[in-house]
């Protein structure tokens, strides 16, 4: 089901980038799947209050887009071995109907025994990087 | 308020096995806005080779979730959750989670610490079959954000 072979990536191969849209309605469905009912999630009181700038995305909510650009790529999510992030920035989204936009890439930066390699994820939004150290070890076919 | 340090080694675990069903992975699959056909689709996740429907690599986090959530409510480890921001987030995975998975989750601190008048909190969820096949740990590092921002 993996459709990458080990043997045609290179460290330096990229994964295509993708832009994938945030709005508030998304929030308020991933919180309910999820059952992470933060407020800072979806009351921008409750953010200002700790000293947020408005209501901002669950960092697993930006996990899950970003491990999408791996799971796209590798064909089958099985294929992820192991799968961190460090969340370096908030993803603030507005209330209206654009949200905003987190921008997902990645590079292959390292092979591994057993036909594993070490992809590198990075993660933008509004100009800022929200996704810091973040890899994922994929096992290819 | 600062977290509880005596907190430190304290294990958390489901009050029963949590079953991982088809429905409930549809579900997270829509909320992250994943068309992937593994995710809904028995047939074509047994031409994969799985048994049933998978789970998306990030939905163990439910379980995480369950734990820590447990530990959030524990009034003595005197945490604000209103002041918490995910920080790190791992997964080490033996194979996905998949429907008709019954597992346990045994949720443990890990890490307390201070830092820049921030404090962070470390959970480490192992989770596995009833019958005591490993299936995933989440490694879950919380921030509670200090009560005057730096900067502010």
């Amino acid at each position: 089901m993996t459709t990458v072979r080990y043997a045609d990536v290179e460290v330096g191969t990229e994964l295509p980038e993708q832009t994938y849209r945030v709005r508030r309605s998304d929030l308020v469905r991933y919180a309910g799947a999820s059952g992470d009912f933060n407020p800072i999630h979806w009351s921008d009181r409750v953010a200002r209050e700790v000293g947020l700038p408005g209501v901002i995305a669950h960092g697993m909510f930006t996990m899950a887009q970003a491990g999408r650009l791996i799971t796209d790529w590798v064909g089958d999510p099985g294929a992820i071995v192991e799968y961190g992030v460090r969340f370096s920035a908030p993803v603030v989204v507005p209330d209206d109907d654009k949200g905003t936009e987190l921008v997902v890439g990645g590079t292959v930066t390292k092979k591994l025994d057993d036909n594993q390699v070490v992809v590198t994820i990075t993660a933008r939004c509004a100009g800022a990087k929200v996704l810091a150290r973040s890899t994922a070890v994929v096992r290819l076919a | 308020m600062a977290i509880n340090p005596d907190y430190l080694g304290r294990v958390y675990e489901l009050p029963e096995p949590y079953e991982v069903t088809r429905v409930k992975i549809r579900e997270f699959a829509d909320a992250i806005c994943d068309p992937n056909p593994l995710y809904r689709d028995p047939d074509r996740a047994r031409e994969a080779g799985y048994a049933d429907v998978i789970a998306p690599p990030t939905f163990p986090i439910i379980l995480g979730m369950e734990g820590a959530g447990q530990a959030v409510a524990d009034p003595e480890l005197g945490l604000d959750f209103s002041r918490v921001v995910h920080g790190d987030q791992r997964f080490r995975y033996s194979r996905p989670l998949q429907a008709g998975d019954r597992v346990t989750c045994r949720t443990t601190i890990t890490g307390i610490k201070a830092l820049g008048g921030n404090e962070m909190l470390t959970l480490d969820s192992d989770i596995a079959t009833v019958s005591g096949e490993h299936v995933v740990t989440s490694v879950n590092m919380l921030v509670v954000r200090g009560a005057e921002p730096a900067g502010k």
